[in-house]
């Protein structure tokens, strides 16, 4: 009922495996399956940010949390392509990509409460959780450090590819947003997997602002994809409000990179619903209620399930109860993340480095 | 008129004197921009520049793009060729992605040039940790800055000294870096209207005192004088010194200080290991080693990433607590 979906510790969760990749990476049209999974997806995503919000705004999840409220489609529709065995590197907005790349709940909440049994062990919080064990190689609180890190990640798929004597190479997907663009970093990666044909999938997530920043005051161009072209790889655009339409965008990409084409720029047009930072943000007035609004009648979840009720995908009744077992299972998680126990001081210097293989 | 009688001085906090030097290095020189990211529009993300887009305009109140080294090249080039650029790098994690510009041009351009270049360049920047912003939003990378000739290094931990330092570098010929400290945000304290400098290089005796030099700097000079005041109390009394300056350092008021105390401890917030207070405890090392009754104490962070969880970070952070604990080892107190 729950689509291609797994679980651990008796929790749903969507499904990883490289089979179920292949199968929907590989098909024109989505599977009814496709469909209800990036449902699946989005839907954990809307609700965990909803509430990891309200716990931050309370004051219990401590630091600061960039949301992803509104930009769902685009996680979820990249990430249904995707195994474990794929990589992507995220950002300072990043609880959406984990979720989406099937990040189990209660580590998520832990982490972001800075417990020891959280993904991160709690040294990393909001934008640091990671769990490089499926392939995420971390949120990330510097702007555009994730594409260079995906380039890598692509040259060892390519590199252990070859040794393995395999055609299909594992792919690796940075995640970035519109104003990331900017910097040199993403420069310089975009350039080398252009050069070397490794399997890198570029996802722009243009929501149309750096921090406070509207893209026109930002960057002369409107379509990132059309930077694209001055690496040499294909540029194209989406909507990223539309699950399907990133499906099908960042599949027939992600199909090029694995079988050897080389990078493709993707750009997602979407819109984060909340402030930079937080649900209410810091109260500066950079937009206006009435653009927020234009973007929510395009809701990525309420289309979606739209559409699964007109092709008879899902009842209502079956939309409700995805809603019910998330909401179910993060109540479960906050609970479980607030009675997590505490790092211990003692431990501070672990970690630092990996211990030297005694000689 | 004893110092209890006279009218208290106007108290600004710590980030609206931000606002202040910058809105008047800005008013007495035309030539002088200011830029950086979401620095106009959005008046910072920490709120320390509201108003001077509408007071400046665009031509000088500038937002840029999301570019670090483009920001850092902006003010070499611009700085190398007739203006006074004020530029801000929102985090001081963020200089790793413009060291290149920092240490290699802005640096050093006048040297290699034979003295034909002036780079009067102003770089704004917040550092510091207590807030749980974890590992890229909290260091404090001081030294990376003062191990580098060519540059000067303020970090003013008071409302008064950082107006003061935004000016006196706005009007200095030469690149100098204020480092904020971003736990002093809502800090009040009394800050003249008019503008004024602070002597580049001259320290700040916050507390006198005979027993013991307490050399900290940053958000650490608050919990050394909290810790002062502990001591103060077991009958210990310690002097309080606050470099101001770390690029260049007032190595006389700090030598004098342990030639009277003959006991020394260095604090700061960044890592012990290689940080600016190695570099102050092998000066009094070197230039007091006659006056020390002990070794030189440091308390600084311990060598780690600065950690996520409040607890961990609560370790990480030195406090008065484990200042004082410190000055009680060093003077064998217990
Ligand atoms: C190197 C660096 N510079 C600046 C920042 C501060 N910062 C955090 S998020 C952000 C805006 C990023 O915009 P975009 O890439 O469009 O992502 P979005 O927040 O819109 O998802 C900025 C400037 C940072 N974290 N790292
Ligand atoms: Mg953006």
């Amino acid at each position: 009922m729950l689509g291609r979906s797994d679980a651990r510790d008796g929790v749903p969760i969507p499904l990883c495996t490289e089979d179920a990749v292949a199968n929907s990476s590989q098909a024109m049209e989505p599977s009814e399956e496709v469909l209800q999974d990036l449902h699946f997806r989005m839907v954990r995503i809307r609700h965990f940010e909803e509430e990891a919000g309200k716990l931050m705004e309370q004051g219990k999840s401590p630091g600061a949390l960039h949301l992803y409220i509104g930009e769902e489609a685009v996680a979820s529709g990249v990430m249904v392509h995707l195994s474990d065995q794929d990589q992507i590197t995220s950002t300072h907005r990043g609880h959406g990509h984990l979720v989406a790349k099937g990040g189990e709940f209660k580590k998520m909440y832990a982490e972001l409460y800075g417990r020891e049994t959280g993904y991160n062990k709690g040294r990393g919080g909001s934008m640091h959780i990671s769990n490089v064990d499926a392939g995420m190689l971390g949120a990330n609180g510097i702007v555009a450090a994730g594409p260079p890190i995906a380039v890598g990640a692509a040259f060892s798929n390519k590199y252990l590819a070859r040794i393995a004597g395999r055609d299909s190479m594992n792919v690796a997907v940075p995640f970035f947003g519109d104003g990331a663009t900017n910097e040199g970093a993403f420069h310089e990666a975009a350039n080398m997997a252009a050069i070397w044909k490794l399997p890198v999938v570029f996802v722009c997530e243009n929501n149309g602002f750096g921090e406070f920043t509207r893209q026109e005051d930002h960057q002369a161009i409107s379509d990132i994809a059309d930077r694209a072209a001055g690496y040499g790889m294909p540029g194209v655009i989406c909507d990223g409000m539309d699950a399907v339409a990133v499906w099908e965008a960042a599949g027939e990409a992600i199909e090029r990179a694995r079988s050897g084409g080389g990078p493709t720029l993707v750009e997602c047009k979407t819109y984060r619903y909340v402030d930079h930072v937080g649900l209410r943000g810091i109260g500066l007035n950079y937009r206006t209620d009435e653009e927020l609004e234009e973007w929510k009648k395009r809701d990525p979840i309420e289309q979606h399930e739209k559409r699964l009720v007109e092709m008879g995908v899902m009842t209502e009744e079956e939309i409700q109860a995805v809603h019910d077992a998330v909401m179910a299972d993060i109540t479960e998680s906050i609970e479980f993340a607030e009675n997590s126990p505490l790092p211990d001081p003692a431990d501070l210097l672990n970690d630092v480095y990996t211990p030297t293989a005694a000689s | 008129m004893t110092a209890a009688e006279a009218p208290a001085g106007r108290q600004l906090v710590y980030t609206l004197a931000i606002t202040e030097g910058v809105r008047q290095a800005l008013q007495e020189e035309p030539l002088a921009f200011m830029a950086g990211e979401d620095v106009a529009g959005a008046g910072s993300v920490f709120g320390i520049y509201r108003g001077l887009l509408d007071e400046f305009g665009p031509d000088r109140v500038i937002d840029t793009p999301i570019s670090e080294s483009g920001i850092i090249g902006l003010a070499v080039g611009a700085g190398a060729t007739g203006l006074k650029p004020i530029v801000d790098i929102m985090f001081m994690d963020f200089i790793g992605e413009c060291m290149d510009e920092i240490v290699n041009q802005l640096a050093k351009m006048r040297y290699m040039f034979g003295g034909k270049a002036t780079l009067p360049v102003t770089v704004l920047t917040m550092s510091g940790a207590g807030m749980n912003l974890a590992a890229q939003h909290s260091q404090s990378l001081e030294a990376w800055l003062c191990h580098t000739p060519g540059l000067k290094v303020v970090m003013p931990a008071t409302a008064y000294d950082v107006k003061g330092a935004i000016i006196t570098a706005a009007r200095e010929p030469n690149p100098v870096f204020v480092v904020m400290c971003k736990g002093l945000m809502a800090l009040p304290g009394e800050v003249p209207e008019e503008p004024y400098d602070l002597p580049i290089g001259k320290a700040v005796v916050r507390r006198e005192g005979d027993g013991l030099t307490i050399v900290a700097h940053g958000r650490m000079i608050h919990e050394a004088t909290k810790a002062a005041d502990i001591l103060e109390g077991e009958g210990v009394s310690a002097e309080v010194i606050d470099p101001l300056w770390l690029q260049p350092l007032d190595t006389d008021t700090i030598i004098d200080s342990v030639s009277k105390t003959h006991n020394a401890l260095v604090v700061h917030e960044a890592v012990r290991f290689g940080g600016v207070g190695a570099e102050i405890a092998a000066q009094i090392a070197e230039l007091a080693f006659d006056h020390l009754d002990a070794p030189v104490g440091r308390v600084a962070a311990p060598f780690s990433p600065v950690p996520f969880s409040p607890v961990l970070e609560q370790t990480y952070v030195p406090n008065a607590e484990r200042i004082a604990a410190e000055a009680r080892s060093i003077l064998g107190l217990g």
